[in-house]
């Protein structure tokens, strides 16, 4: 049985396309056949994070158009063999996937692939209503901070008016230390405010930043406290029941630093 | 973080309380559809004991610095007899 998961959020920057590819490795790694759907027209990036941005032939408005099959256009990934990649379109039309159409693709695509994934857009507009049109399961990413919260809150309504009734949430970019000093709010917080389910949380992590340079997801890292995060993500996906970690608490000495000044 | 006794909120606290606030007031503003029918269930229930002017009556969600009231100003124009409860 394949599953369909969009990735969204309401705001722009806390982490769909991170999540998206990260998850999208994670699985492929466990051997599964998953293709990620970019669906943030105009913004071409999960290819970058991927470190596939050369590979890019065909994107899903030839696809959707008809100007070519799905399968000329997926790009398939270097490392992990099952595990491809529909690239979004560079032109800014944002009208040009429609929602049926995607719903269309998705059904040729669940014949061959175990997961699609989609990339969603920033915003609740028709971009948006396209991604989660065919989605079986949202990812709903946020970050402790309140303006991400309270947006994807509207992202959690407009799921709920477009029926769609299994949504996940991930919390991204924690700062355990700030957690640990009441000046950030945590998993528990975000949970009880938006009385959706967590399936993750993400500490905020350097080599997030590094491997995104390197077009190598974090997932693939071993010692990265994200990797773990999102190797335990993928685990829940796979139905595996995985308690969830524990950031490293502030050393002493870093915190007499912090208390005594530089 | 309370240090000595000092009972001030914590960021994430204050960030807690106004997040709270503010959803149930996105939440209405975004289906007044459920408003609509929140008037019509209490125009319902109250119509058993009294009748009362609908053109008239008000509902709506007001607040305070960390708490959302719903505040109804409903006038009454007749009261019903006592049947008793039995
Ligand atoms: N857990 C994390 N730790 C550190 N940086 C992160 C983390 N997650 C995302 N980022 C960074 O935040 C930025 C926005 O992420 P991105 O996935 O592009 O967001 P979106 O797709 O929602 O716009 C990127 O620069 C990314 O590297
Ligand atoms: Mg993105």
């Amino acid at each position: 049985m394949s599953e369909v998961i969009v990735v969204t959020s309401g705001k722009g920057g806390v982490g769909k396309t991170t999540t998206t590819a990260n998850l999208g490795v994670g699985l492929a790694m466990r051997g599964n056949k998953v293709v990620l759907v970019d669906t943030d027209t105009g913004l071409r990036n999960l290819d970058l994070l991927l470190g596939l941005e050369n590979r890019i032939m065909y994107d899903l408005v030839d696809v959707i158009s008809g100007r070519v099959a799905y399968k000329k256009a997926l790009v398939r990934h270097k490392k992990f063999e099952t595990l491809f990649l529909l690239p979004t379109s560079q032109v800014k039309d944002k009208s040009a996937v429609n929602p049926e159409q995607l719903v269309q693709l998705c059904e040729e695509l669940r014949k061959e692939y175990d997961y699609i994934l989609i990339d969603c857009p920033a915003g609740i507009e028709q971009g948006f209503q396209t991604a989660i049109a065919a989605a079986d399961c949202a990812i709903v990413v946020t970050m402790p901070e309140i303006s991400a919260v309270r947006d994807a809150d509207k992202i959690i309504g407009e799921l709920g008016r477009a029926d769609k009734e299994n949504i996940k949430l991930v919390v991204n970019r924690i700062r355990p230390q700030m957690v640990e000093k009441g000046d950030m709010l945590d998993m528990g917080d975000i949970n009880d405010i938006l009385s959706i389910e967590c399936i993750g949380q993400v500490p905020d992590d350097e080599l997030v930043v590094t491997s995104t340079n390197r077009g190598e997801p974090v997932i693939t890292m071993e010692n990265s406290h994200a990797g773990q995060a999102y190797r335990n993500i993928v685990g829940r996906i796979c139905g595996e029941q995985i308690p969830f970690m524990e950031f490293p608490k502030e050393g002493f000495f870093a915190k007499l630093k912090r208390v005594f000044g530089r | 973080m309370k240090i000595f006794g000092k009972n001030e909120k914590s960021s994430k606290e204050i960030a807690r309380d106004r997040l709270k606030v503010v959803l149930i007031h996105d939440r209405a503003n975004v289906s007044p559809e459920i408003m609509d029918q929140l008037r019509d269930d209490i125009i319902r229930v109250i119509s058993n004991y009294m009748e009362i002017n609908k053109q008239d009556m008000e509902i709506s969600l007001a607040n305070d610095d960390d708490s959302v009231a719903l505040v109804a100003n409903i006038p009454v124009s007749k009261m019903k007899h006592d049947r008793g409860r039995y």
